[in-house]
């Protein structure tokens, strides 16, 4: 992880603030909204400081090819993609080997949290672009994908929260920004778990890293995770709570009704 | 497939209001649903749209990089416009490689612009025959509500108003810095007309592309000349039907398109 930075940078200065102003647990400012695309099953929209990533489910549907069908559960597809515009030089359209990574590991914690064994011989695909780039963009996927996957309806264990910690300039600190992924000694833990049993479904790191900063910045991913938790529940009571949600479910009853007619 | 079948139900309906002269939504033939932009949503992009017609969605960027030019053409920059037609908008959507779909909207977008002169090449030289400016225009379909065509032609030309040149400073650009507008002459708009039976309509909804037999972009400038046409579908026009949008409804439809291209606000 290690990067190009000046080592005379201070990453934590004596009032504990950070480069852009920020305390040490202290995560950029998130926006989540469910329900924002009008095709898919289901789907959300994530702000994380200038991250942004809109996530698109669809299924429980038919496994194409058919024998990649499982017989016992459904299988989770994960596409995570950054559009061209997203980062500073132009990206080449087509996904490449970082993109193929972090959607398998983007699967696996979602496989985690669903209850796939419900919908044998079925797919559940989550679509994901980032449209907007700077540090931590899997865990601002990974958190459309999961309010996304609650507003289609999936039956799940729980929500999937996640958060990047890490490490610049000796100090363990969440939610780095791209400036402190390149600090000399940066180290970056993005992390995600079920919050209601603590389980963690996600977890990488690259950098250099004791067992005592290892210990703080757990327990740090823990505590930040808990607040990512609490705004995605919040954006899918919003959602299903308002006047607006109920008024279509009652439009899709009266759907069916002329159907029966 | 159970989708088609759907649409064969509703065709009838579609076409037996169109020979009461209504649409389905209500609008006349020659109206545009609502549309929205909105400029410079992302901030790695050096210009940026969102916008939404009905409720078809599309993000575009623009990205400006320093390439070698063509050896035929030295001292001129060039516009590359790309679209991914990705599962995010559609359920019928396939992820993978541009099909011929996206890659036929792309390339009719980018002859609606190219044609319309509306980049100005000759200015985005930096060192003749050695270095020019590349302008990348990227189009994220993200919700599949009908004519991507209109949408993404929108989409592109306000993403490209909204562009701005990064300083570019011994053989590097530098982040965040930026030398000016990206030099335009005008703009132009595109406009898809569908037929259905033998009914023709402007900016069609989802059903309407979907039950359409044929369809016809055709691109205008700000000056009302011709740019760019595009026929697509099995069905066919008649001579009389060409004439009719081309020498007439397509301006008369184009008009809230332009108006509000026109007093977009540029970098």
């Amino acid at each position: 992880m290690a990067g190009k930075g000046n080592e005379n940078v201070t990453y934590v200065d004596k009032s504990g603030k950070r480069l852009d102003g920020r305390k040490v647990d202290e995560l950029r400012p998130i926006k989540v909204d469910v329900g924002v695309l009008d095709r898919a099953d289901g789907s959300a929209y994530v702000e994380w400081g200038h991250n942004k990533a809109i996530a698109a489910v669809y299924g429980p549907r038919e496994v194409l090819p058919k024998h990649m069908a499982n017989p016992y559960k459904a299988i989770m597809r994960v596409y995570y993609r950054m559009a061209p515009f997203s980062v500073p030089e132009h990206k080449r359209p087509a996904p490449g080997r970082r993109e193929i990574e972090i959607s398998k590991v983007l699967s696996e914690a979602l496989d985690a949290a669903v209850l796939t064994e419900r919908f044998p011989q079925s797919q559940i695909e989550v679509h994901i672009d980032i449209l907007d780039a700077d540090a931590g963009t899997r865990i601002t996927a990974l958190t459309a994908a999961s309010a996304a996957l609650a507003d289609a309806g999936i039956p799940m264990r729980d929500l999937v929260a996640g958060v990047s910690v890490g490490k610049a300039g000796g100090r363990v600190i969440a939610d780095l920004t791209k400036a402190e992924e390149d600090a000399s000694d940066a180290v970056d833990i993005p992390m995600a778990i079920l919050p209601s049993t603590k389980e963690v479904v996600l977890l990488q790191m690259d950098g250099i890293l004791t067992k005592e900063e290892w210990k703080d910045a757990h327990e740090l991913a823990h505590k930040a995770a808990e607040k990512v938790y609490n705004l995605q529940k919040e954006a899918l009571r919003k959602r299903y709570e308002s006047a607006e949600a109920v008024e279509e479910t009652e439009e899709i009853a009266e759907t069916k009704e002329e159907v029966v007619e | 497939m159970t989708e088609e079948a759907i649409w064969n139900l509703k065709k009838d309906n579609i076409e037996s209001l169109l020979s009461k002269g209504e649409r389905a939504d209500g609008r006349k033939p020659d109206e545009y649903r609502e549309f929205k932009i909105e400029l410079g949503k992302y901030h790695h992009a050096e210009g940026s749209a969102f916008v939404t017609l009905g409720k078809t969605k599309i993000a575009a960027g623009v990205k400006m990089s320093v390439e070698k030019p063509y050896p035929d053409s030295p001292d001129n920059g060039n516009i590359s416009v790309n679209a991914e037609m990705s599962p995010i908008a559609s359920p019928s959507f396939e992820s993978g490689p541009p099909r011929e779909e996206a890659v036929e909207l792309a390339r009719v977008v980018d002859r609606g612009i190219r044609e319309a002169k509306i980049v100005d090449v000759d200015k985005l030289c930096i060192t003749p025959g050695e270095e020019v400016w590349t302008v990348f225009v990227d189009l994220r379909v993200l919700d599949y509500d009908g004519n991507l065509f209109d949408a993404c032609t929108l989409a592109a030309i306000a993403a490209l108003v909204n562009t701005k040149i990064p300083k570019y400073e011994d053989g590097k650009i530098i982040d965040g810095e930026y030398t000016g507008s990206l030099p335009l002459n005008g703009f132009s708009t595109m406009s898809t007309f569908v037929k259905i039976g033998n009914h023709i309509v402007v900016d069609p909804s989802l059903d309407e592309d979907k039950v359409m037999s044929a369809r016809i972009s055709v691109s205008v400038n700000e000056k009302g000349q011709l740019c760019a046409m595009q026929k697509g579908g099995i069905g066919t026009f008649t001579a009389e039907e060409i004439d009719s949008i081309i020498t007439d409804r397509v301006f008369k439809a184009a008009k809230p398109l332009q108006k509000v291209i026109k007093d977009l606000p540029s970098k």
